[in-house]
């Protein structure tokens, strides 16, 4: 009987991982037999997340930056738009919400992170959408679009709940976008822009870190470290309000952009032995198999690997996944390759952005990608920035497709990178 | 890196004060470093927590987060912060003998 495999979640990881297995099933028959892919996905909604976070300060609008998943789905990729209810992983079955059952020789978990409102008492009670929003979802890129373009002074507070997040710089090119965007509109010094984080600086590595918290300074962000978000609390005038620590410190805000904290799907949950406590799923971070059953595996934001929530980490994943996918239906061994690369720009405002480039084991170091001659690695430039916008047309034509691009693996490059030389005192380049 | 003197161990520690090696620590260990870090008395709650973060570091890797602490200590966040108030995660996380909870990439 051919052989099926079926992908949960048709977002970024799912559609490559979809449309890379179809171009190596169709010229490579298993036994003989063709492999049935079946894509499942609760909406047909495919939205390139990264346009987030251009749509408060007017740089992207809804329409542009969602198409819909079916058409970046090969034709002979089956598409099913169901939620799901659950896994059981002793059955090798899933069951659909709409009834349907999908019996699989692979299953594939690609459903990402969804955010927990709910886990953060007053999130969305009186002042949500209105004084406090998520960008992190259209609605509130949406909205928040809409209250930027009314804020004619005060205290805008960028608040991360807790790690981890999708992209965890976003948070940080918010706050460098919203300074350019109110010196543009010519009431920087009428504004006062917190950047309240959970973590012990800017960022979690420290290079990075160094280099962001001086940028937030240059931009006079202010920085409020090791801050957990217990509660939101609107003041009477229902025009302001506080972010309150768990600690009991209190961040008072005019307006609020919060991420909240993220979970994975729900029907992980249902699904008994497949999820962590917060609905990720556990997998081993060099070869993709879940922990869960060995022909169960998982990619991108949905998974508890150590490595940055990022379309790029899925994009890397994507070629190792596939591999391994193969390897498994050919009763072969496992390749332990994957070694957590990630590749991020980061917007900082007035047309320029950084490049930081890094995987499980290298932090993002300065230098040049992919090679010494390349894109500047932890440097604001014009050309980043380019490479930024650039992404968005090669997202949709060569990443979801599933084409490989040259000069840009799944192995994090070290030639042109300043690697710390522990023999000397100033640094080498490789 | 750096070596200190608790119940009269020598203990590895790094540049932030955490534990090497956590196979090191000894329950006396931990009532001394509480006591440094301005925690009198180590109660049946502090046992509970400092024991789920050495216990989820050794199946894990690394010790929980504060919200998933909470979620799945027994202990929630608000009672958390009163036990350690200087920040749950990393303060638990040192007295436990642990490394600092990584929690985020």
């Amino acid at each position: 009987m051919a052989k099926k495999i079926v992908i949960l979640g048709g977002g970024t990881g799912g559609t490559l991982v979809a449309n890379r297995l179809h171009r190596h099933f169709k010229h490579h028959r298993l036994d003989g037999e063709a492999v049935e892919i079946t894509v499942v996905d609760r909406d047909d909604h495919h939205m390139y997340q990264p346009g987030l976070l251009f749509v408060p300060f007017g740089l992207a609008h809804h329409s542009e930056i969602v198409r819909p998943r079916k058409a970046q789905l090969h034709k002979d990729v089956e598409f099913v738009e169901s939620a799901i209810d659950r896994v059981d992983h002793h059955a090798d079955t899933v069951y659909l919400e709409n009834g349907r059952e999908l019996p699989y020789d692979v299953l594939v978990i690609a459903t990402g992170a969804q955010l927990a409102f709910d886990e953060t008492e007053g999130l969305t009670g009186p002042g949500w959408n209105e004084r406090v929003f998520t960008f992190y979802d259209i609605t509130g890129a949406t909205g928040l679009a809409a209250a930027l373009e009314e804020f004619e002074g005060g205290r805008l507070v960028v608040n991360v709940v807790d790690m981890p997040i999708k992209c965890p710089v976003a948070p940080l090119e918010f706050c460098f976008l919203a300074d350019w965007y109110f010196t543009e509109r010519g009431i920087r010094d009428k504004v006062e822009i917190v950047y309240a984080t959970p973590l012990d600086g800017a960022f979690t590595k420290p290079t990075a870190s160094a280099k962001l918290s001086a940028l937030l300074e240059e931009k006079d962000i202010h920085l409020v470290t090791e801050f957990n978000t217990g509660s939101v609390e609107m003041d009477d005038d229902g025009q302001s309000g506080k972010l309150v620590g768990y600690d009991g410190r209190e961040v008072p805000f005019d307006l609020a952009a919060v991420i909240p904290m993220h979970s994975g799907a729900d029907y992980v949950g249902r699904s008994e032995g497949l999820g962590d406590d917060l609905n990720f799923v556990p997998t081993n971070k060099a070869t993709l198999q879940t922990l869960a059953k060995e022909n169960i595996f998982a990619i991108g934001d949905a998974t508890n690997v150590p490595a940055s929530k990022a379309g790029s980490v899925t994009h890397f994943e994507g070629e190792v996944l596939v591999d391994n996918i193969i390897r498994f239906l050919e009763h072969r061994e496992l390749e332990s390759t994957f070694d957590g690369h990630a590749n991020c720009f980061i917007e900082t405002g007035f047309g320029k952005a950084l490049l930081i480039d890094f995987n499980y084991e290298t932090e993002p170091l300065p230098g040049h990608f992919p090679a010494a001659v390349g894109m500047p690695l932890l440097k604001e430039s014009r050309m980043n920035h380019l490479g930024k916008l650039m992404f968005q047309w090669f997202y949709w034509h060569a990443l979801l497709p599933g084409r490989d691009v040259p000069g840009i693996g799944a192995d994090m490059p070290k030639a042109g990178k300043q690697l710390p030389n522990p023999n000397k005192e100033e640094e080498a380049t490789v | 890196m750096s070596t200190a003197t608790y119940a009269g161990v020598a203990v590895e520690l790094n540049d932030e004060g955490f534990f090497v090696d956590p196979n090191q620590w000894t329950r006396d260990i931990a009532v001394e470093l509480a006591k440094a870090d301005g925690i009198d008395t180590l109660t049946d709650q502090h046992w509970t927590v400092l024991e789920f973060m050495r216990k989820e570091y050794f199946e894990k890797g690394t010790g929980p987060t504060v919200r998933v602490l909470g979620k799945t200590s027994g202990v929630s966040v608000k009672d958390l912060y009163l036990l350690f108030p200087k920040g749950p995660a990393k303060m638990a996380a040192r007295i436990a003998g642990i490394p600092k909870p990584k929690g985020c990439i």
